[in-house]
């Protein structure tokens, strides 16, 4: 099986170590991987903001370039969510749909691939540390991930998973809603990061990369010691 | 340009956002009821197949609306209530204004309804002259303060026992105490008065049932029955939605209202209201009047995608859980309905221009739609509510960026050299970062920026896989 | 055009689009109900004598209605005349009902009866309304009665403490039984008022702290009685 890998712009430009983690990991695994330069962003920026029209262009050029993929892994639940239930959504009534379809029908996050595609759930990966998992909304809710990532997380050696009391907090960040209207994401990700900081955990891990720039710019404005990590990142330390 | 509505919204949500003390009392309350509703839920044999049901008979009754609306009044009529389809908040107004006049009311007691509060009808009777009291108490509480409710079903949430003390002594005379108990005393005491005199009761009601011809109404205090019982005339104002088709939906409906509104079981009291006092009984107002209200909401269904919006039973669950409400606080949304279901109707109800701000002040996180018991697809609408926005004349900033974006994505080339210059002009933004100057300030303000990686991945694969 | 005719003429032109229902496997296409009774998805409800007994008790607690199984009319007296010296009662309002007119003079005060159409003031200054009730719901705790079976709307809202006094054969499991049972009991001709009671009055408008005889009775106390053994109820 050949696995495509959508790397999101922000993963790209900001957290490239995420997108060289997810490579190791299928490496290791003995999959063979295809990545295609051309491809920088899902259009969930204009989708989010309502410009369906500058979506459906971005996504019209996403359909072409990968009609012919086997099956498209993202390290990104946010970017996953616009592909599996927008895509066909803002295509609806519209010529592409079909194709819109089917490319919903081969693309995973990540963690739900290795989890219910692959049946793997032990990478052999070692972390030593206490971590605390955010689930960001999209993939909670749009995908409907939660289990997976905590399977994963389960098997990684010398890791201890502490959950946060109030589990299913959003961290504010909803895409340009963290610049539209700053002191509302602010105060919902203050609150967020108390209730990370309160599991006394070294680590703040989740499988969205876009909740973790949010929590650690206002971890590091207040100079906490919990660290933001992405769950690939953890999966790929062999 | 910001509408005024979107200027008061920012406003205030600057103001409650930064509040912790409102932002600990609020979350404290919330979990509270959180815990309540959980422990509720899981009595269900099945919570989400009663959601289900409970979403299947509200669309059933949505888009057969002619027919129930028509069974309804007609049952009502049939048994001697008088029934007044108002289009708009003026007629129901109106009516009511004609009504208190030609009764010669003085005095005029409500129990709790939103609906009232849509067609600001306690300012069209105060300023007619007439005495207007609120009888549940968080509504009396924040009449009292001349506020707009926090929360629609909690309107007091937002206050402590010391501010709702020091209102009483200073509009009641009463005493100041900490104790909440002596306080509800206070405001009951004060209730009797009026319940004796009050020549009209005007309620809402929760429900309209088709088949039988009754309202339903939902209710802790005992407020709303009193108000219902012991005025010669009662009024009932209701949105032409709240039907439901037949008698035994409510066995269904009381349950998942009070499980998802209060984290009850059931409320203390449900009544089913269906005419004046009859013949054989004892006691109850001599007429009973039901306004009907459209005031839009057929315009809301004739929105193919947001239809469903009109099962709401307005629980409140969607505000509970919203992590913008919990922090902007209800007051800020300058609307009757607050929260994710105030967000999605009210720019049908009062226009998209002034009111789109509100369907994107959301991270939309989607613990809404998951959290409605008659499943509405509220983040969703929020999504659609942005599309029709930007289709705006207001909108050309956000379509010209977005028009720029699509270019640079789609155009690889293009984007990777505007990373590049991005890369090399990030340590000139730190010199700025935080200040006024700064480009980046909605998000430095408060966060510290990411930082563009030296080699990005693109670059890395080029050169792992030449 | 009426405006009945106006609203009822947008209804219809708003619906003439088709909309697409709620999101579940199975649906049918016109969005009709699957047939099936709350009872699938609501709480379990306990069907036989003993098990609607020991729920109904049980969500008594929780709700904090006082509740008490009596053998006889007689320990019904007795139930009474505690209350009457524990919390001073000075005067009794009630209605007609075959239980109460046999059982209420035993009580040795005076009693303010519905049927003689008191005026609001003095059924305010009675210390306790009793009446008997349609069923009692033993999933909720709750009290089913009407402005027929109960003395009109007043009484078992209005003063401090409603007392209801009730058959165990008008325990129900739950409420579509009780809607089942009105309709049976009512339908060709609706009381105009009926309510469901689930325990005593309260608010958590302050602070969410729980305060009860928010604006209705601030105690409720149901008495069960077996039925008698001629198989009248009330």
């Amino acid at each position: 099986m050949k696995i495509s890998l959508f790397i999101p712009c922000f993963i790209d430009q900001l957290f490239p170590s995420v997108g060289i983690s997810v490579v190791r990991i299928f490496e290791k695994l003995g999959h063979k991987i295809e990545f295609d330069e051309s491809i920088v962003c899902c259009g969930q920026p204009a989708f989010n903001t309502g410009c369906w029209n500058e979506a459906r262009s971005i996504a019209t050029r996403v359909l072409e370039r990968l009609q012919n993929a086997e099956v498209i892994v993202i390290p990104s639940g946010s970017c996953g969510a616009m592909i599996r239930v927008f895509y066909p959504e803002i295509f609806k009534d519209h010529p592409e749909l079909a194709a819109a379809q089917s490319l919903a029908r081969k693309t995973y996050e990540l963690s739900e691939f290795l989890v219910d595609r692959l049946g793997v759930t032990d990478l052999g990966s070692q972390f030593p540390a206490k971590v605390t998992f955010h689930d960001g909304c999209h993939g909670l809710r749009e995908l409907h991930l939660k289990h997976q990532a905590r399977q994963l997380l389960k098997h990684v050696k010398g890791l201890s998973l502490v959950e946060m009391k109030d589990q299913t907090s959003c961290c504010g960040f909803g895409g340009t809603f963290a610049v539209k209207f700053p002191m509302i994401s602010t105060a919902m990700g203050e609150v967020r990061c108390a209730s990370a900081l309160e599991t006394d955990a070294d680590f703040l891990v989740s499988n969205d990369s876009s909740c973790l720039m949010h929590l650690q710019g206002l971890l590091s404005r207040k100079k906490e010691r919990l660290k933001t990590i992405h769950l690939a990142e953890i999966l790929a330390s062999f | 340009m910001p509408s005024i509505f979107e200027d008061q919204f920012r406003s205030s949500a600057s103001k409650l956002t930064g509040d912790l003390r409102h932002r600990s009392l609020i979350q404290k309350s919330l979990k509270g009821y959180e815990k309540s509703r959980d422990e509720k839920q899981a009595r269900f044999q099945d919570w989400e197949a009663a959601r289900l049901a409970a979403a299947e008979t509200k669309w059933e009754a949505i888009n057969h609306l002619d027919k129930y609306l028509s069974e309804f009044a007609d049952n009502l009529t049939a048994r001697g209530t008088k029934v007044f389809w108002a289009s708009t908040a003026e007629d129901a107004r109106n009516y009511m204004l004609n009504l208190a006049l030609e009764k010669r009311a003085r005095t005029i007691i409500k129990s709790k309804t939103m609906t009232s509060e849509e067609i600001h009808l306690n300012e069209a009777l105060a300023k007619a002259g007439y005495d207007v009291v609120e009888s549940d108490l968080g509504e009396f509480i924040v009449q009292l303060r001349g506020e707009v409710p926090y929360h629609l079903v909690f309107p007091a949430m937002h206050l402590t026992r010391d501010e709702i003390s020091h209102l009483f002594h200073e509009k009641l005379g009463s005493p100041e105490t900490d104790n909440p108990e002596e306080l509800t005393m206070t405001a009951r005491r004060e209730m009797r008065i009026k319940y004796c005199k009050a020549d009209i009761g005007i309620s809402g009601a929760n429900f309209a049932v088709a088949e039988t011809g009754m309202i339903s109404i939902t209710e802790n205090e005992g407020n709303a029955r009193l108000t219902t019982s012991l005025p010669k005339i009662h009024v009932a104002l209701l949105g032409i939605e709240k039907v439901l088709p037949k008698l035994g939906d409510l066995a269904l409906f009381l349950p998942m209202l009070a499980t998802a509104g209060t984290g009850q079981q059931l409320t203390c009291y449900n009544s089913m209201i269906g005419g004046p006092r009859q013949a054989d009984e004892l006691d109850g107002p001599e007429e009973f009047h039901v306004i009907l209200l459209d005031n839009r909401r057929t315009q809301l269904l004739a929105d193919a995608e947001q239809r469903d919006a009109l099962h709401c039973i307005r629980c409140g669950a969607c505000l509970n859980v919203c992590p913008i409400f919990r922090n902007v606080g209800g007051q800020s949304y300058g609307t009757t309905y607050q929260g994710p279901i105030g967000s999605v109707i009210t720019p049908h109800l009062r226009g998209l221009p002034d009111w789109k701000h509100l369907s994107f002040a959301s991270s939309l996180c989607g613990a809404c739609t998951e959290t409605c018991p008659v499943k509405i697809d509220l983040h969703h609408h929020l999504l659609q509510n942005r599309r029709n926005a930007t289709a705006l004349e207001s909108s050309q900033l956000d379509r010209n960026s977005f028009r720029a974006f699509a270019f640079l994505v789609n155009h690889p080339g293009v984007f990777e050299v505007v990373a590049k210059v991005s890369r090399l002009l990030q340590p000139l933004h730190r010199l700025v970062a935080g200040s006024k100057i700064d480009p980046l300030l909605a998000w430095t303000a408060t966060r510290e920026a990411p930082i563009i990686a030296k080699e990005s991945f693109r670059q890395y694969w080029k050169s792992q896989h030449k | 055009m009426s405006q009945r005719n106006e609203i009822l003429g947008r209804i219809r032109e708003a619906l003439r689009l088709e909309a697409h229902g709620p999101k579940h496997a199975g649906a049918t296409g016109d969005g009709a109900r699957t047939g099936a009774t709350p009872r699938e998805w609501l709480p379990v409800a306990p069907n036989d004598q003993e098990g609607m007994a020991e729920a109904f008790a049980r969500n008594c607690v929780e709700l904090r209605t006082q509740y008490s199984h009596v053998a006889s009319p007689a320990e019904l007296i007795r139930k009474l005349l505690e209350l009457k010296n524990a919390e001073g009662w000075k005067l009794i309002a009630s209605h007609r009902a075959p239980i109460l007119s046999s059982i209420l003079p035993s009580v040795g005060l005076p009693i303010l009866l519905m049927e003689n159409g008191p005026a609001i003031a003095d059924i305010e200054r009675a210390d306790v309304g009793i009446t008997v009730c349609d069923a009692l719901i033993a999933q909720t705790g709750s009290i089913l009665l009407t402005s027929r079976s109960a003395g009109g709307r007043a009484l078992s809202v209005l003063p401090p403490h409603h007392v209801v006094v009730a058959r165990e054969s008008q325990l129900l499991p739950d409420l579509t039984a009780a809607f089942e049972l009105l309709k049976k009991t009512y339908s060709d001709n609706y009381p105009s008022f009926i309510t469901l009671i689930t325990g005593p009055s309260r608010t958590g408008d302050i602070e969410r702290i729980l305060v009860l005889g928010a604006h209705g009775p601030r105690i409720l106390t149901v008495v069960l009685l077996p039925d008698e053994k001629g198989g009248s109820t009330l």
